[in-house]
């Protein structure tokens, strides 16, 4: 399945012209608000029709201004998760599940409404009705919703944008394992680097309605420079991980990656586990010599492969650990006094209690039992 | 109590007719009613102002010109009269069906009003929704804005009724006052306060009148109440 954009699309002053081709499992449309994303996602869906270009998903032109082609939004077949989860509120919980299931064609109906129900964990809440529902109980019915009608592609605009942390933590489970256990292709909004890291196959940055950059999720993420100002410091490096061990005594779970162990506080995560690990460029520290007499647990020797220049005073430092790549943000007055240039010998340096539930993407067990 | 229900059969004709009359104004108001409505708080067309202004008409002209243009309209030798005449069979003047139409022109505006009110608080994005899961324009209105514009069209629906029931001067005028055919409610009290002695037909049948206003009231009421509760907007 890929999927190809290049429109032209005005408003007002504000222009959005992007081009893009994903074939990712889940594609995160990621930038600030007002960099044209949602515009972008409502082209997509048929809910705008753009001035000029061409939309195809799956070989299959929705829109295509120079032949005439405009493929109405209820002909489509993409299912669309709102920010605001827009449930009916005339109808029950089970009513908006099985809205969409009346317009498909029998023959094209996949979704099961058993295996939705158990999927996003929704049983008891079918005979409701969606006022009296919590914010994160709506989403996951909306979510519902559009499974149910047998989509070809899913658009989520935001899904998580109005909820609280804790609601947050809630669904992002359900998107993984929609991610991980459907056939279904995703689109996904975003302007949070932690949603985007730890669900993102692809990523496609916008700024200003233009496409800054796209790739796969690793690459990008290690584009510090790429993401908005208040989003920066959450920037980092992601790796691939898998809980090797728990060590009960302290707390503290053994992570294996290509870069080497890293400890992070316990996850309650069973071993053999994958755990996408974000580390951020601002808590690894560098070490030109192996540190001892240190507090950190984590030291992971490697290769300077880049320097760029950061914010203010601040440079980034890319090291090439066992192929992994890692990010350290330090400040030029560091980097010339430990005179790291490209190709020199270092170890980066990454306390455990820097790591947190919104970087190991698994609630931690302490959270779990608090 | 008694004397109240001793109805003479003119009498008894009259409360049937202008309830006859009545609903008949309103099922028939209805669908173009929906349609005018869905027409001013969405269309984007030139006239629309004018087409507004039109609906309105009635609400604004004394009840004496509505009715007599009517007649000059739909009476038998009016371009339209003649024509349904002639081709359909249709005959308002001096018919009670006369009397549903002049009750129906004179409630449009309340009607249109009261629905278009409830269409323009419809929340879009249910709409665009609705879309997204494949249904079509047609579908997404009977399955989304209908059943959330209920409130409204009730409204909009005993608002009709109830004009229709004390609807006097556009009846007169456009198909007169004849017993047992176009004489409702409001023409049999005008015609009991004209004659010596009217004084009790006259009070009976006011107080039937107010009688059947609130029980009419009274449903719109709870049946309003129902749909809120069932729709518990959030």
């Amino acid at each position: 399945m890929t999927f190809s954009v290049d429109i032209h699309h005005r408003l007002g002053d504000f222009a959005v012209e992007a081009r893009f081709e994903s074939a990712g499992r889940l594609t995160a449309l990621f930038g600030p608000s007002g960099s044209g994303k949602s515009t972008l996602i409502n082209l997509i869906a048929g809910l705008i029709r753009p001035h000029k270009g061409r939309i195809a998903v799956d070989g299959r032109v929705l829109v295509d201004t120079e032949a005439r082609i405009f493929v109405p939004m209820h002909k489509r077949r993409i299912g669309m998760v709102f920010q605001d989860a827009r449930l009916f509120p005339h109808m029950s919980v089970a009513g908006n599940l099985r809205y969409g299931r009346w317009f498909t064609p029998s023959s094209e109906r996949y979704a099961k409404m058993d295996a939705v129900v158990d999927l996003l964990g929704i049983a008891h809440l079918l005979d409701r009705r969606p006022a009296k529902l919590s914010g994160g109980e709506k989403q996951r019915i909306a979510i519902g919703r559009a499974l149910l009608a047998s989509p070809k592609l899913l658009l989520m605009d935001e899904p998580l944008a109005s909820l609280d942390e804790g609601r947050k933590a809630e669904i992002l489970p359900y998107i993984e394992r929609l991610r991980d256990e459907t056939k279904l292709p995703i689109v996904y909004v975003s302007h949070s680097i932690a949603e985007v890291a730890r669900l993102a196959s692809d990523v496609v940055v916008l700024a200003q309605g233009k496409v800054a950059a796209s790739g796969p999720t690793e690459a990008i993420m290690q584009r510090l420079d790429l993401l908005p100002a208040e989003e920066r410091g959450e920037g980092g490096a992601v790796l691939d991980t898998k809980v090797l061990h728990h060590d009960e005594a302290f707390g503290m779970t053994v992570l294996g990656s290509q870069a080497g162990e890293i400890r992070v506080p316990r996850l309650a995560r069973p071993v053999g586990a994958t755990v996408r690990l974000r580390i951020r460029a601002r808590d690894v520290m560098i070490a030109t010599d192996k540190p001892t007499g240190l507090s950190a647990l984590n030291i992971l020797a490697g290769t300077i492969t880049a320097v760029r220049p950061g914010v203010g005073p601040t440079v980034e430092i890319a090291i090439d650990c066992n192929g992994a790549i890692v990010l350290a943000r330090i400040t030029e007055q560091s980097k010339q006094a430990l005179r790291l240039a490209l190709g020199r010998q270092v170890f980066a340096v990454i306390k455990t209690v820097s790591f947190d539930s919104a970087t190991t993407g698994a609630g931690l067990s302490v959270e779990a039992d608090g | 109590m008694n004397w109240l229900l001793d109805l003479t059969p003119d009498e008894w004709n009259a409360v049937r007719l202008s309830i006859k009359v009545a609903t008949v104004a309103m099922i028939a108001s209805l669908p173009p009613g929906i349609l005018l409505a869905l027409l001013l708080a969405r269309g984007r067309f030139w006239g629309k102002t004018l087409l507004n202004g039109l609906v309105h008409l009635p609400l604004i002209l004394p009840p004496v010109v509505t009715g007599y243009l009517l007649l000059l309209t739909f009476g038998r030798r009016g371009p339209a009269g003649a024509f349904l005449a002639e081709h359909f069979g249709i005959v308002f003047s001096f018919r009670w069906t006369g009397a549903a139409l002049a009750c129906g022109v004179m409630g449009f505006p309340l009607m249109v009003r009261a629905i278009r009110l409830s269409i323009e608080a419809v929340d879009r994005r249910m709409e665009a929704a609705a879309g997204t899961l494949g249904a079509n324009p047609l579908w997404v209105f009977a399955t989304i804005t209908l059943p959330l514009i209920l409130p409204g069209l009730i409204a909009g629906a005993i608002l009709s009724f109830a004009k229709a029931m004390g609807e006097f001067g556009a009846t007169i005028t456009f198909v007169s006052n004849i017993p047992n055919e176009t004489q409702t409610l409001p023409s049999a009290i005008y015609t009991f306060t004209q004659v010596p002695g009217g004084d009790e037909g006259a009070l009976r049948l006011t107080l039937i009148s107010i009688a059947i206003s609130m029980v009419a009231l009274i449903a719109s009421e709870v049946l309003a109440r129902r749909v809120g509760r069932r729709m518990d907007i959030e």
